[in-house]
């Protein structure tokens, strides 16, 4: 019943937002977000509580995989409603209800996707993600925005055509017993799966969900998204939506894990990981712009989730682990570039020098934030991130330690020369003026969301708490690696 | 009734390369109505028996494959105002004979593969039809080309789909038809943007975004 | 070398001026005009054979034999064939390479005679028509590949005759795409719309007509006759696939044959009627798209 909830709540108050001739008009109905985003939230810390029984038949349930991922969103979101309500105060979307309505649809079709056991249906729920989010991006209407949505929904309906190809694969592992694609049917009847296209399917899953995650070498539409994307839709996208597509990646593996091929699935997961790590480090050596440093930065971080879920062993753990740090620090760094771009007009460098003093409170959190991305201790990151580089070593690849450190090096060059670029040094005197440079009051809705979510991010470095530990190793186990 | 699914099938590889090889755009889309219709007619040749799903999707699939996509695409280039599509980033020949090879590859790799199906035509034809909206979708200069690129892709993978009936239920179906057809949508109204902005549909003109 | 055989070769060498006649008569029919007699080409190849010759010092004997060759390579070509539906006056394994060899002798005669005459539109013509030759031929020879596999017969009397009569039931969709194919490929060959118009008398657009505009007399008469037998040829092709006379007596087939031939005729005629010419570059286009059919065929067979 609550799992049916999580999906049915925000998909019909999208529709009703969408439809309801009174929701007509400029105003976002943020109020609407908000109560729902808390209600959301809710049911979902219930859900912590006490397990719910799957539901529909089995096609919805809870299990710890989906739980973390669907928790991210929850929390994302919510902070993300939050931060809306300040950021009205500054900009206007053209169509308040498209604008709402699609931040709804997402919720619910990421909660589709967190939820479900069925897995064409999680399917159904990804590519209703890329769609919903695609108006978003669109959301500014000028020339860019509008190259990065075609490229973006070009790029994401090949991935999922390919995802959904994968997934019929699947179906026709079963071979002459055609059973529902129910992932407890799948993963008991594992062994008896026909291995070639249980192999396919993986292939084509990887490639196609890699698409959403922004893997390398599918990851070309995320820097032009994200850049034009408004920064609270970006880090929706990095937070939310790449957690969803990482988690139809692990459903297959999943399944592989069962059939005792994961062996197959290691060494390609390990190259895409491995490839997006130098992609991502060669393109940030350089960057201008920090929305695309951040969309390269999540390229990099989707690396590492493939690469941990490729090692094995406490790989699967960090992967894990990684997934809700990651979620959580980007969702701060772009909702921190968001307050930047509100003040200045643009998240480039060229536009902006000495923040500390112009915003004290968004450039704190932004150096944070910057600290946290690239891994470095206190912040979650680097605990999970040493938990891949220690699977890597475990499992005697050491060269891939080598590698990742290398590369992590040279993000954390990058990222640094761009973020202390802009945030150090003196602001440009405002035009015609040598007025003293005065900090802006920044409003606490727009802060307030980025300090929570860098709280726990902080938090989850020193301390993991007992049921998320408890719920993250139950999902590494199900992925065929162990707990910490 | 079994008979008429392989003629369904070689008219869908047909439409297929016909649609590689117009350079009219309304040829394009009328050559996706037909392939829409010709799909929507499968569900019901293919089933065993006759069930309400079978017939319900057969009558989803054209009534969204064969008549809204069209009509809706058929809006998009009236819009536009345009009529032709430039000489594509691979030639109009060869691009059937790209084409033609990848039917020869599809029908090569479905004799090697391991499938039980009702339509042994299925398989190579739906790899067929992929090939050829991924070639349509990748080598066209036109957006809107390049969404009935995206259209035949998802046909391709709508075929296979039909050899996994018991495995995929309506439900899902419906959901992948709705899908296809919010995302064409969005597509076309992005298509319609992109001409008022740069007053062209020469997606290769997109190009300020970079590093 | 059966006798009845070459009775049936030259009762079509006889039918054959026909031909052109009956597609004229149909263009004419349908855009409301009565057009010129069906035999009107038999008049005017008698008028020609009267005439004499006028011979440019510029050409050699090579001029003169052109029109020679492609006689001769044609009325063998014909004996290739196996008009009666079962067995071809002569047959070897492999004729058709002989067929497709005879007709492209033919065409190079054809060329080499516009070339000798140092004019620039013959020249202009030739170009041309060895361009559309270049996509022509490969075409043809995956319709031969098709019917190859699906008669399992390496000759044309095996190709078109009894063997195809059993394997339409098995093979119809891959064979009446060779039939669409083969169809083009005529349209294509004896220069008609949507490739050529033999009804232009523009020099730039023509292709096959100005290739031959410096022959005259019987030359000419040898010409259009030829011109005639080929798609006469053709035609025997497209109604060999699609009506397999196996069954029928020897006299019947025959009779089912020119019936065929002149449902073919009219059926140019109407193409003609009702399409334009494309533009020379479109050609090719057209050509391989008919080859796509073809090699679809191809592929229906062996997969």
């Amino acid at each position: 019943m609550r799992l049916l909830a999580l999906c049915a709540i925000p998909l019909v108050t999208a529709l009703v937002v969408l439809g309801v001739p009174v929701f007509r008009g400029r105003r976002v109905p943020v109020a609407l977000l908000l109560v729902v985003a808390a209600a959301h939230l809710a049911l979902v810390i219930s859900l912590w509580i006490t397990p719910a029984l799957p539901a529909l038949g089995g096609w919805l349930a809870a299990d710890p995989l989906g739980l973390a991922v669907l928790t991210l969103t929850s929390v994302l979101f919510l902070v993300t409603a939050i931060y809306i309500v300040g950021y009205l105060r500054y900009e206007a979307p053209r169509s308040g209800r498209v604008f709402a309505g699609g931040l709804l649809a997402f919720l619910a079709a990421a909660s589709v996707v967190a939820l479900s056991h069925h897995l064409a249906m999680l399917w159904v729920g990804m590519e209703a993600t890329t769609l919903s989010v695609a108006p978003l991006v669109f959301l500014h209407r000028d020339r860019r925005s509008l190259e990065a949505t075609w490229k973006y929904l070009v790029v994401s309906s090949v991935g999922i055509a390919l995802a959904l190809l994968g997934t019929f694969f699947l179906a026709s592992a079963q071979g002459e017993i055609g059973r529902p694609l129910l992932l407890p049917d799948l993963i008991a009847h594992a062994r008896e799966l026909h291995p070639a296209w249980l192999r396919a399917a993986f292939l084509f899953l990887l490639v196609g969900f890699g698409t959403k995650m922004g893997l390398a070498p599918m990851h070309t539409w995320k820097p032009d998204t994200y850049g034009e994307a408004p920064s609270l839709v970006s880090g929706l996208m990095a937070g939310s939506l790449t957690s969803c597509a990482f988690l139809g990646v692990a459903r297959i593996t999943e399944v592989l894990a069962a059939a005792r091929l994961v062996s197959f699935a290691q060494p390609v997961l390990i190259a895409f990981g491995l490839l997006s790590l130098v992609v991502a480090a060669t393109f940030i050596i350089g960057q201008r712009d920090v929305k695309r440093l951040l969309a390269y930065s999540s390229v990099e971080h989707m690396g590492l989730l493939v690469l941990g879920l490729g090692l094995g062993g406490v790989g699967a753990y960090g992967t894990m682990l990684h997934l809700v740090n990651n979620g959580l620090a980007k969702g701060w760094m772009f909702l921190v570039t968001g307050n930047i771009v509100l003040a200045t007009g643009s998240a480039t460098a060229a536009a902006n020098r000495g923040l500390a003093r112009t915003l004290p409170a968004s450039a704190t959190l932004l150096v944070l934030g910057l600290f946290a991305v690239t891994g470095s201790p206190p912040f979650g990151l680097f605990l999970s991130e040493f938990t891949i580089l220690r699977a890597a070593i475990d499992g005697g690849h050491a060269w891939i330690a080598v590698i990742i450190l290398v590369t992590l090096a040279v993000i954390f060059v990058g990222m640094a020369a761009l973020v202390l670029g802009i945030v150090l040094g003196t602001p440009p005197a405002p035009a015609g003026t040598a007025r003293r440079i005065v900090p802006a009051r920044e409003s606490p809705w727009l802060i307030a969301g980025p300090i929570a979510l860098a709280v726990i991010v902080l938090m989850l470095g020193v301390y993991v708490p007992g049921p998320l530990q408890d719920i993250l190793t139950r999902a590494a186990l199900a992925l065929g690696g162990r707990g910490p | 009734m079994r008979d008429a699914a392989p003629i369904i099938l070689l008219l869908v590889v047909l439409s297929d390369l016909a649609i590689l090889g117009t350079s009219r755009l309304s040829s394009c889309i009328r050559g996706l109505a037909a392939q829409g219709f010709l799909l929507g007619l499968l569900p019901v040749l293919i089933a065993p028996q006759l069930s309400v799903h079978a017939v319900s999707l057969a009558v989803g699939t054209v009534i969204v494959k064969g008549v809204a996509l069209p009509w809706f695409l058929s809006w998009a280039i009236r819009e536009a105002a345009v009529r032709r599509e430039i000489e594509p980033i691979v030639g109009f020949i060869a691009s059937q004979l790209l084409g033609a090879l990848a039917v020869a590859l599809a029908f090569a790799i479905a004799s090697r593969l391991p499938l039980h199906t009702v339509q042994p035509l299925l398989v190579p034809v739906s790899l067929a039809t992929l090939m050829v909206g991924f070639i349509v979708l990748t080598t066209r200069r036109k957006a809107l080309v390049q969404v009935v690129g995206y259209v035949i892709l998802e046909n391709g993978v709508y075929l296979f789909g039909l050899t996994q009936t018991e495995s995929v239920p309506f439900l899902i179906e419906l959901g992948v038809l709705l899908d296809v057809f919010v995302g064409v949508f969005i597509m076309g109204i992005v298509v319609f943007h992109i001409n008022r902005e740069f007053d062209s549909l020469d997606a290769t003109r997109l190009t300020e975004l970079t590093d | 070398m059966s006798g009845a055989g070459l009775i049936g070769v030259g009762i079509l060498g006889a039918v054959a001026p026909a031909l052109p006649g009956i597609v004229a008569k149909t263009k004419s029919v349908l855009t409301g005009r009565r057009g010129p007699p069906v035999l009107q080409l038999y008049a005017d190849l008698g008028k020609l054979l009267r005439k004499g010759s006028v011979y440019s010092r510029t050409t050699t004997w090579v001029f003169r034999a052109g029109p020679v060759v492609v006689l001769v390579t044609l009325a063998v070509a014909a004996l290739l064939l196996p008009l009666d539906g079962r067995e071809a006056p002569a047959r070897f394994t492999g004729d058709l390479v002989a067929f497709a060899g005879l007709l492209a002798l033919g065409r190079f005669a054809l060329v080499l005679a516009g070339l000798d005459t140092g004019s620039s539109f013959e020249g202009l013509g030739a170009s041309r028509e060895v361009t559309i030759a270049s996509f022509a031929e490969p075409t043809l020879f995956l319709c031969f590949i098709a019917l190859v596999l699906a008669t399992g017969d390496l000759s044309l009397s095996g190709m078109l005759g009894t063997p195809l009569a059993a394997a339409w039931p098995r093979a119809g969709a891959s064979l009446s795409l060779v039939g669409i194919s083969l169809f083009v490929l005529l349209l294509a060959e004896n220069s008609r719309v949507p490739v050529d118009d033999p009804a232009t008398h523009l020099e730039l657009t023509m292709i096959h007509e100005v290739i031959v505009l410096d022959h005259g007399g019987p030359d000419l008469a040898l010409i259009l006759y030829s011109s005639a037998l080929k798609l006469a040829l053709f035609g025997v092709l497209v109604v060999a696939v699609f009506v397999p006379r196996a069954g029928f007596g020897g006299p019947a087939a025959l009779a089912l044959l020119f019936a065929g031939l002149g449902v073919v005729a009219v059926a140019v005629g109407v193409v003609e009627s009702i399409m334009a010419r494309l533009r020379l570059a479109r050609v090719p286009q057209l050509l391989v798209g008919a080859g796509t059919l073809a090699l679809f065929a191809t592929i229906l067979q062996v997969g």
